[in-house]
């Protein structure tokens, strides 16, 4: 039966007659097996470490300049060992990278919280609420995942000139938390997978609509909203574009824009530098060990039709 | 999906009374819901789209009184701006680098992830990890890895006896140093995507194609293949959307240099717009970007029933 179904389903994949009999079918490959399967086995992993090395080697080249004493990031023959661990290149850099960090802290508290607030509303209004100009309301937000950020970014900009945002925090989160396409569509999709029975339940005990969806709904969802959360954090830790254009003062820049100020400053002092950098991605790397999972399935799912 | 909702609707509402109120609050509770977010996509974005289609008619600067130019941008833009062709080209060679090399070296790092090996996670943490490393410090590493004399790079090519290019100081060799730092970072989306297509095939399929005797290679390509088309798909228009609005890595490591060789639309864009304050001619500029983008997006989906392959 499962055979016919292959052939069914890919009709030139198998040709029957360079085989023999099933009987022939089936044990030619059960005694190749063994052999080949602990070949094949070493040759992955094989592969698989020395890739790990070509994934790595940046970030570890990263973190052993970051250790080593000025002249001899770019030694030659290179070395990978310092001679001498500088910790002390890590205390210099966080101190001057300590007013960025509550910055991109700051930004990435009130773009997650905010972001996860409206999307989860949303996602839940068009989950399971019927109203007038749904369809309409959900088509729109469909078309807007499609328009390139820069077509509106500069009108975008001198509506923030016109109402005095620029050089404020504002446009690096409240755009950001008001037109959260994507985390809408994912939310949606988790709201559409709990039972109904849950609400009609809440319903019956006489809770309000908003009540239902805060303390009812919204904890089912809570895998939907660490996904969500994770990668908007991501967003906001490594945007460039946002802080580049609406931010002048260099006390309310974020991580990365100070990397390219201590770039101005300390361009000699690459092992600085580098420590510098090596601590704008511990954030991140954290957060994504802690959220693995999450991480995963929120990217699984943007994979998905809506 | 309408019909389903207000069938369902139907059979919730309770038999009189409240028959007639409850649309209405229905109505209001649902806009209550989605509508912040509606009315944020309509004044951040719908809004500015439609304003960005009218500033790239014109001259603005954002300080001077903009004049009409009708087309006028457009017209300069294909016909005396040289400068646009090269960032066009530019654009379009990462982009076809990017969208076919990432899906390829993904897919290859997806089936390898798929193995059932002990600690193979720690090998996909591992591949993913440059993506969600922020841009700024990829570029600074990736500039010293390229420095043409002491660079690990170049030192390492010295040992095995080739003498390496000046990478990102030359003008041939600028571009593909600089994909190559935008693939050790982007492949990591695709690994992800394809190694779930992976995991949702259905085992028997496989084992029957084994059984019946077919190499892993035949396996692969006339089994896993097709059924991994649709993620494929997906990841075409996604990487397609993303990689032609580079921005940060050439930001970073280039400015689009050497001689414009690294230059591409947004940067362009962004150059453009916030450093020569040329907000019309940016705007004009980014329709065009759009207009691809949209295009190659449309042409995309028409072909998709050409090679994707649909099956429960």
């Amino acid at each position: 039966m499962t055979a016919e179904r292959v052939v069914a389903r890919a009709p030139r994949a198998l040709d029957p007659g360079t085989a023999g009999g099933p009987e022939e079918r089936r044990a030619a490959p059960a005694t190749r097996r063994r052999p080949r399967g602990i070949g094949r086995r070493a040759a992955v992993l094989i592969t698989l470490i020395v890739l790990a090395g070509v994934f790595a080697m940046p970030l570890l080249w990263m973190v052993s300049a970051s250790l080593k004493p000025e002249n001899e990031v770019l030694a030659s023959p290179p070395t990978f060992i310092p001679s001498a661990f500088q910790w002390e290149n890590y205390a210099a850099a966080a101190d001057g990278l300590l007013p960025f960090f509550l910055n991109s802290v700051k930004l990435a508290a009130l773009n997650v919280t905010g972001l996860l607030f409206f999307a989860s509303l949303a996602g839940y209004g068009f989950a399971r609420l019927n109203f007038v100009g749904k369809n309409v309301a959900f088509a729109l937000l469909l078309a807007t995942a499609m328009i390139p950020s820069m077509v509106y970014l500069i009108p975008q900009y001198m509506l923030f000139r016109e109402i005095g945002w620029i050089d404020t925090h504002l446009p690096l989160w409240v755009p950001n938390v008001l037109t959260p396409v994507f985390g809408t569509f994912l939310l949606r999709q988790s709201f559409r997978g709990v039972p109904r029975e849950l609400e009609e339940a809440a319903k019956l005990d006489g809770a309000s609509i908003f009540g239902t969806f805060w303390r009812i709904m919204l904890p089912q969802v809570k895998p939907a909203l660490a996904a969500v959360g994770a990668l908007t954090f991501m967003a906001s830790w490594n945007d460039l574009f946002g802080p580049l254009i609406f931010l002048n003062s260099t006390r309310l820049q974020t991580m990365p824009i100070a990397l390219v100020l201590f770039q101005g400053e300390f361009f000699t002092q690459t092992n600085l530098m580098m420590a510098a950098a090596t601590l704008t991605i511990i954030p991140p790397l954290i957060l994504f060990f802690l959220a693995q999972r999450y991480f995963v399935q929120g990217i699984t799912m943007s994979g998905l039709k809506g | 999906m309408a019909n389903t909702q207000v069938s369902a609707s139907a059979t919730d509402a309770p038999p009189n009374r409240s028959r007639r109120e409850k649309p209405r609050r229905q109505n209001l509770a649902g806009w209550l819901f989605v509508g912040p977010v509606i009315l944020g996509v309509l004044a951040f974005q719908i809004g500015p789209v439609i304003a960005s289609l009218g500033v790239s008619m014109t001259n603005w600067t954002g300080l001077n009184e903009p004049d009409f130019l009708g087309l006028g941008n457009f017209v300069a833009l294909f016909t005396t701006d040289t400068r646009f062709y090269t960032t066009l080209l530019n654009t379009a060679i990462f982009t076809v680098a990017m969208v076919a090399l990432s899906i390829a070296i993904g897919l290859a790092l997806a089936v390898l992830c798929n193995q059932r090996i002990r600690g193979v996670g720690v090998f996909r943490t591992l591949y993913y990890s440059p993506a969600i490393t922020n841009v700024v410090a990829i570029g600074f590493v990736w500039f010293w890895l390229y420095e043409p004399n002491n660079g690990l790079i170049n030192s390492v090519l010295r040992g095995v006896g080739i003498s390496g290019p000046a990478w990102l100081s030359d003008p041939s060799t600028a571009l593909i140093a600089v994909i190559i730092v935008a693939l050790w970072q982007g492949v990591g989306y695709p690994m992800v995507i394809l190694l779930a297509g992976l995991q949702s095939i259905d085992k028997s399929l496989l084992e029957a194609a084994t059984v019946d005797g077919a190499s892993n290679w035949l396996r692969f390509w006339r089994v896993t293949f097709p059924l991994l088309t649709p993620s494929i798909f997906f990841l075409t228009i996604m990487q397609f959307i993303s990689s032609f609005q580079v921005f940060g890595i050439i930001y970073v490591m280039t400015s689009g240099g050497p001689n414009n060789a690294t230059s591409v639309l947004i940067f362009e864009i962004y150059q453009v717009a916030f450093a020569q304050g040329r907000l019309g001619y940016a705007s004009a500029m980014g329709w065009v970007l759009f207009l691809i983008v949209g295009l190659v997006t449309v042409f995309q989906w028409k072909m998709e029933k050409r090679w994707v392959h649909y099956d429960s």
